[in-house]
């Protein structure tokens, strides 16, 4: 009677460890909807009080960088040390700022 | 306080006999993330048994112990209800063996997880406090497991022809024995007369909107009950509870002195 | 887990054969070497050799088999464990060993193969998992055994692999070693316990000590002179530590643990050796060992069956809910129609 479908998709589990903090990417699984993917997620991947929040989302609806463009993506950023406060001397006299 | 042993007695049953149960899954669930999930589900009934037995043993004082109440008294001495000891397959006889059936499984955790997630919410309000916290935390754990059975139900009876036909046929087999939640005991009356137990047939009409809510959204037939109430929790059983404690208690009572 | 250092070819029948040098792109070759070298990660989308893919796959579905056999022979007692405790422990810890299975699937999908052919793989024999769980459960001591022991011997082999050169493999062993540190804890808290029991509670824990201990030596995998791929799992960074260095640790680790116990180690050239200053210990015997390997050991064929049974007659189960999902969403895009 039952022919079988196929494998259940594949959902990137991402879970916030404590409140004010971000989801972090933690793991995947297999669930054949998002709220099955939810649920499992938190079986499988708050056993441990691991979480206080959790989102899914179908691994093939994430999209990656290409990492032969690294160099053309990421270099860039490279030289822009003005961007960080070390590049800024101030008279210590003026304290922390 | 005779009155709250027995109905701490019976709550307690219900949930080491039927974590035991799930906890058969253990290994063999159909896919890896549902055998972890029900192994939740049975660690929250195991240790929703081992408060209930503990304050038991309080109560009792001398040396009665969880392991005590779980492991040295008999079929006969078992206050759950008759539908949690029922192997996951359909009707057989006691020594009759069958493939588990997950069907049966989700129709089960189903039926009882909408009674105690009633049932565990009016309990917090028990007058005995220390119930009142046990229910509390209980009441946490089994929605969840309200939550995890009421979709796995949908899906089952939505799902395709075979799995409707499945899950029809637990829901025929297992629905009757639901008859006992409705049923008086002594032990029950004794226990609302003081104030530590809950009257069922207060939930009684929730109980039925749950389940056929649930029943219409899975497309299943709810069966008329008649004839037949199961007495589980007067410590008649069916063939089954003997062979599930058997197993269980052997090797603690084979070892009746030993450390563990 | 329970890699025995998995450089065991999956085809039935064989001790480990040479890889062939692969030909390939020497440009990104010696990038990926470069990177190698450098104690850097590969990522999913990364150039990597075809070579390193494929022993990867190889190494992490045998490792995810692993654990999921490994859930039977301690599942085995989850029914009779004899305490409530002692169970709810239980429960959780085979719990644990599926989710590792789970992890180490993921990570092995990044590499482009799906669980559906790694589970053909091992439910046809083809793919090999630890022999470790070959071997029967008898008595309750089995299960504190196969914590302290068996888990010990795991840690020890997991522990570098968290610093693996393959990102997915190395973040699920990060996880996987997390939640290992309770398995051995109480696994040696329970037979603790009972040697503080009765004679024949005693009795029982040396019993299970005398038959695990020498297949728990085996499961770091046979000596380095005979392991053929050892030198390029090392070059590739997913081996860190060979065989034999592994084997040694966990003995000399292990002996003031069973003295503790008090329990003897069946091995009588086990013996400290000053000069070395490590143990001694005896002749594994390594015809069991590959016999056991190539499926010819106690409880093989058990084992598979068992899991092929779970596996197929869960397929309504599976088969339900993604039809269910199906419906559902053409029930939402003909609302939306
Ligand atoms: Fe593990
Ligand atoms: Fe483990």
């Amino acid at each position: 009677m039952s022919t079988a479908l196929k494998e259940w998709p594949l959902w990137e589990i991402f879970v916030r460890s404590k409140q004010g903090l971000e989801h972090k990417h933690c793991g995947s699984l297999h669930a054949a909807d998002a709220a099955q993917a939810l649920d499992m997620a938190r079986d499988v991947y708050t056993r441990r009080q691991e979480g206080v929040s959790i989102w899914v989302v179908e691994s093939k609806a994430i999209t990656a960088s290409n990492p032969d463009e690294k160099g053309e993506l990421f270099d860039p950023a490279a030289d822009k040390i003005y961007r960080h406060p070390t590049f800024y001397d101030i008279p210590d006299e003026v304290g922390h700022m | 306080m005779r009155a709250a042993i027995d109905y701490l007695l019976h709550l307690a049953d219900n949930a080491l006999v039927l974590g035991q149960r799930n906890a058969e899954w253990c290994g063999h669930g159909p896919i890896l993330e549902e055998d972890i999930a029900l192994s939740n589900v049975s660690l929250d009934l195991i240790g929703q048994a081992r408060l209930l037995y503990q304050l038991v043993a309080r109560l009792k004082g001398g040396n009665t112990s969880e392991d005590k109440l779980a492991y040295f008294r008999d079929a006969h001495q078992f206050r759950n209800y008759t539908l949690l000891e029922l192997p996951h397959h359909g009707p057989l006889s006691g020594y009759a063996h069958s493939s588990m059936d997950y069907g049966t499984t989700i129709v089960r955790n189903f039926l009882y997880s909408a009674l105690m997630a009633l049932l565990w919410e009016a309990l917090e309000k028990s007058a005995d406090a220390e119930l009142a916290a046990i229910a509390a935390k209980s009441l946490k754990e089994v929605r969840y497991h309200l939550r995890h059975s009421r979709d796995w139900l949908v899906r089952l009876g939505d799902g395709t022809d075979e799995s409707h036909a499945r899950a029809q046929a637990a829901v025929d087999h297992l629905f009757p024995y639901t008859a006992e939640f409705w049923a008086d005991s002594p032990a029950e009356e004794a226990a609302i007369k003081a104030g530590v137990g809950v009257d069922l047939q207060t939930l009684k009409a929730d109980w039925n909107a749950i389940v056929d809510a649930a029943f219409a959204e899975a497309t299943l037939q709810r069966p008329t009950v008649a004839g037949y109430v199961p007495e589980g929790k007067l410590g008649r059983h069916s063939e089954h509870l003997g062979f599930l404690l058997a197993e269980m208690q052997s090797l603690a009572r084979a070892h009746p002195n030993g450390n563990w | 887990m329970y890699t025995q250092s998995f450089n065991v070819p999956d085809s039935p029948g064989g001790k480990p054969v040479p890889l062939a040098p692969s030909l390939e792109d020497p440009v990104l070759q010696a990038a990926f070497d470069a990177r190698i070298d450098a104690d850097g990660r590969i990522e999913p989308q990364d150039w990597m050799p075809e070579a390193y893919r494929k022993t990867l796959i190889r190494q992490i579905s045998q490792h995810a088999h692993s654990e999921i056999v490994g859930m039977l022979p301690e599942g085995n007692w989850i029914s009779r464990a004899p305490s409530l405790k002692r169970k709810a422990i239980l429960i959780a810890k085979v719990q644990d060993e599926g989710g590792h299975g789970l992890y180490l699937y993921s990570a092995a999908e990044t590499l482009g193969t799906s669980r559906d052919q790694m589970l053909e793989g091992l439910h046809s024999g083809r793919a090999k998992y630890s022999s470790i769980f070959n071997y029967p459960t008898l008595t309750w001591a089995d299960v504190g055994v196969i914590g302290w022991l068996v888990d010990g011997a795991a840690i020890m082999n997991q522990i570098p692999l968290c610093r693996c050169s393959y990102g997915p493999y190395a973040r699920a062993m990060v996880r996987v070693c997390k939640e290992e540190s309770f398995h051995q804890r109480q696994g040696y808290e329970a037979l603790l316990e009972m040697m503080t029991g009765t004679e024949e509670q005693k009795a029982m824990v040396q019993d299970a000590v005398n038959r695990w201990w020498w297949k728990c030596l085996a499961m770091f995998g046979p000596p380095d002179a005979d392991s053929p791929n050892s030198a390029q799992g090392m070059r590739w960074g997913i081996k860190r530590v060979s065989n034999d260095e592994l084997r040694q640790k966990f003995v000399d680790a292990t002996v003031p643990q069973a003295k503790v116990l008090g329990v003897t180690l069946p091995d009588r050239d086990l013996k400290w050796n000053e000069e070395r200053q490590h143990h001694d210990y005896g002749a594994i015997d390594w015809d069991e060992f590959w016999a056991t390997v190539n499926g010819n050991g106690p409880c093989n064929k058990e084992r598979l069956a068992t899991r092929v049974k779970a596996h197929n007659e869960g397929q309504w189960v599976r088969d339900a809910a993604l039809a269910h999902a199906r419906k559902q969403q053409e029930r939402k895009m003909k609302e939306a129609a």
